[in-house]
């Protein structure tokens, strides 16, 4: 497998929005290489005509009885959020123009 | 011995049937245990808080139930330590990650409703590796716990806290959750009896979600017996729960009681070559494969057949977890998106929702989760989903094929519970590999949702080890009935419980 290098790793946390450190770029280039390498043989199994496992008690078309039941009060739920107003969530612009 | 000595080192039975005889309240013993998590946490830190107003309201609750004449439940009046990954209302909810602190969840999970409709007294939230990922609780944003039986090792991962505190005196029960092997690892290097339960057996809801499909709760106690009654308290079917097992719990108590008396007569018990045996022995302390010899021996005096299988896909299992826990993980912890709850960084006014994000993740994640969410990125990328993530997944189909071969030949299967005894503290911290190691024995029937126990086999260099007791979906009453038999075959050979033998601070 090719070596995963310094702009992957930073490709890989633009894309998880982790806004990591020139030094952590560093430590985890070296580090998710290994581990990668290592776990790289799962490839090596010959399965090409083996299907996916998820449960060991495979269950399908789950549904539940559609009938009322409680919820979560909207103060309670806003109570915990970083910024709230107006009963809503406040969130920081999501578009490109400046607020 | 005092009174509230016998209180903090007595089994969930015992307690209960003093609760239930009148010979001491709920709240006393919710009170002697509390006085020794003051007095004993400090150097342990099983806890990272403790609901002292809320365990003393659940226990005069058992009391004034039992005084208006009503019938308690087994386990009522009995104190636990509950893992922080369970989310609790009211109650600071963390998940072991900075990006959670002061999270107070508006529900409750369905097991903590469980456990609190049982009478059983939760003492408070203990310590864990961030979103459950690590085997030594060194990945925890709040510092690590230590092992009881020696303050400079690990008291194992991810559910460290909990063990450390139900090995500890500071509770006699306690909830975990095992994802790779997160009840089985921390339950062996601490002396303790600790189960996964079959995946979809106990309740997800409000377990905050690592790699869902892998995570299950389950029980640790003192004797295989507790953590019978323990497990039973918490499964079942449940509608918030799309994966839950529609299907009777499996009779785990029973089991514990009619295995204690120890026949294991006609009970074939397969020997997995690849956990620890010849030709597998690398990785493995000589300490712990004689210890864990000797249990299986004493399963053999006890009447049990014992033969050797092979499962040849097991020496893929470290692998295919590594891609399919990292996968999961990324997709789950895209929730912290500085939004809905928890931290918020950077947020003036001028960045944008992206950047805030991205700031966020970064300040209230530790390093060993940003490892995992960018392996999961990867994984699951175009380009590489097939080889890893749809690979890894054939993977286990293949585990369960190696399971269902064994069982043809064996009623339940056994291995080391983990291939060496707790590690000191930092010796680890640098290698993840190494780390990850810690779960070679407990991955496969993770991989596969089997069931599976941790019951103690001994010591080595005057440590824990753990017996793995691996049985099919759905059966994880054999679990129970072959652990009890050897738990009181060791015990009688012993003379006392092996938990007696862990040293007095």
């Amino acid at each position: 497998m090719t070596a995963l290098s310094r702009d992957d790793v930073a490709h890989l946390a633009h894309l998880a929005r982790l806004a990591v450190t020139d030094e952590e770029l560093d430590l985890f280039a070296g580090q998710l290489d290994v581990i990668l390498s290592s776990v790289a043989h799962v490839a090596d199994v010959a399965a090409d005509d083996i299907p996916p496992t998820t449960h060991a008690v495979p269950l399908t078309n789950i549904t539940r009885p559609d009938a009322l039941g409680p919820c979560l009060h909207p103060d309670e739920v806003l109570a915990a959020a970083p910024a709230a107003q107006g009963g809503r969530f406040r969130v920081p612009r999501i578009l490109n123009e400046p607020a | 011995m005092t009174a509230s000595s016998s209180l903090t080192s007595g089994t969930a039975v015992e307690i209960a049937a003093l609760i239930a005889a009148g010979e001491v309240s709920a709240v006393e013993v919710t009170q002697a245990h509390l006085d020794r998590i003051a007095s004993d946490d400090g150097a342990l830190h099983a806890f990272l808080r403790v609901d002292t107003d809320g365990a003393l309201a659940s226990a005069k609750a058992v009391d004034d139930q039992r005084a208006a004449g009503e019938s308690l439940g087994p386990l009522a009046g009995v104190p636990l330590a509950l893992k922080d990954v369970v989310v609790t209302r009211g109650l600071e909810t963390t998940s072991g990650s900075k990006i959670l602190v002061g999270w107070i969840p508006p529900y409750d999970a369905t097991i903590t409703a469980r456990i609190k409709a049982a009478g059983i007294v939760i003492l408070g939230k203990t310590n864990m590796d961030e979103f459950a990922m690590g085997s030594s609780t060194e990945n925890s944003g709040f510092g690590p716990s230590h092992n009881p039986w020696d303050l400079d090792r690990i008291p194992g991962g991810s559910s460290g806290g909990s063990s450390a505190a139900v090995a500890g005196g500071l509770a006699p029960l306690g909830i975990g959750t095992d994802t790779g092997g997160s009840i089985r690892q921390p339950a062996a290097v601490t002396g303790l009896v600790g189960h996964k339960p079959t995946y979809g057996g106990v309740s997800r809801y409000g377990l905050i979600a690592f790699s869902s499909s892998l995570d299950q709760a389950g029980p640790f106690g003192r004797t295989v017996l507790d953590t019978a009654l323990l497990h039973e308290t918490i499964a079942g079917h449940d509608l918030s729960d799309s994966t839950s097992i529609p299907a009777p719990v499996p009779p785990v108590v029973a089991a514990a009681r009619a295995g204690a008396s120890g026949d294991l007569t006609g009970l074939r018990v397969g020997v997995v070559r690849e956990l620890g045996g010849h030709g597998f022995a690398d990785g493995y302390e000589p300490g712990v494969l004689t210890s864990v010899g000797e249990a299986v021996e004493v399963m053999a005096g006890l009447g049990a057949e014992i033969v050797e299988v092979s499962c040849p896909h097991f020496g893929y299992a470290l692998a295919a977890y590594y891609l399919i826990a990292p996968s999961e993980a990324s997709s789950n912890l895209a929730r912290f998106d500085a939004v809905r709850y928890g931290l918020r960084v950077g947020d003036d006014g001028v960045r944008g929702l992206d950047e805030v994000m991205a700031l966020t993740r970064q300040a209230g994640f530790g390093p060993e989760v940003k490892r995992r969410i960018m392996i999961g990125t990867y994984a699951l990328s175009s380009g590489y989903y097939e080889a890893y993530y749809g690979q890894a997944q054939k993977v286990r189909t293949l585990i369960s094929r190696d399971f269902a071969a064994a069982f043809g030949a064996a009623d339940v299967l056994v291995s080391p519970s983990t291939p060496t005894v707790a590690f000191p503290l930092g010796a680890r911290t640098d290698n993840p590999l190494a780390m990850y190691a810690a779960d070679l024995c407990t991955l496969p029937a993770s991989l596969a949702g089997t069931p599976a126990i941790s019951v103690p086999s001994g010591l080595s260099d005057g440590l824990p080890v753990g017996l793995q007791i691996m049985a099919p979906a759905l059966a994880d009453d054999r679990c129970y009935r072959v652990a009890a038999a050897v738990e009181s075959a060791l015990d009688a050979r012993r003379g006392h419980p092996l938990l007696h033998e862990i040293p007095i601070r």
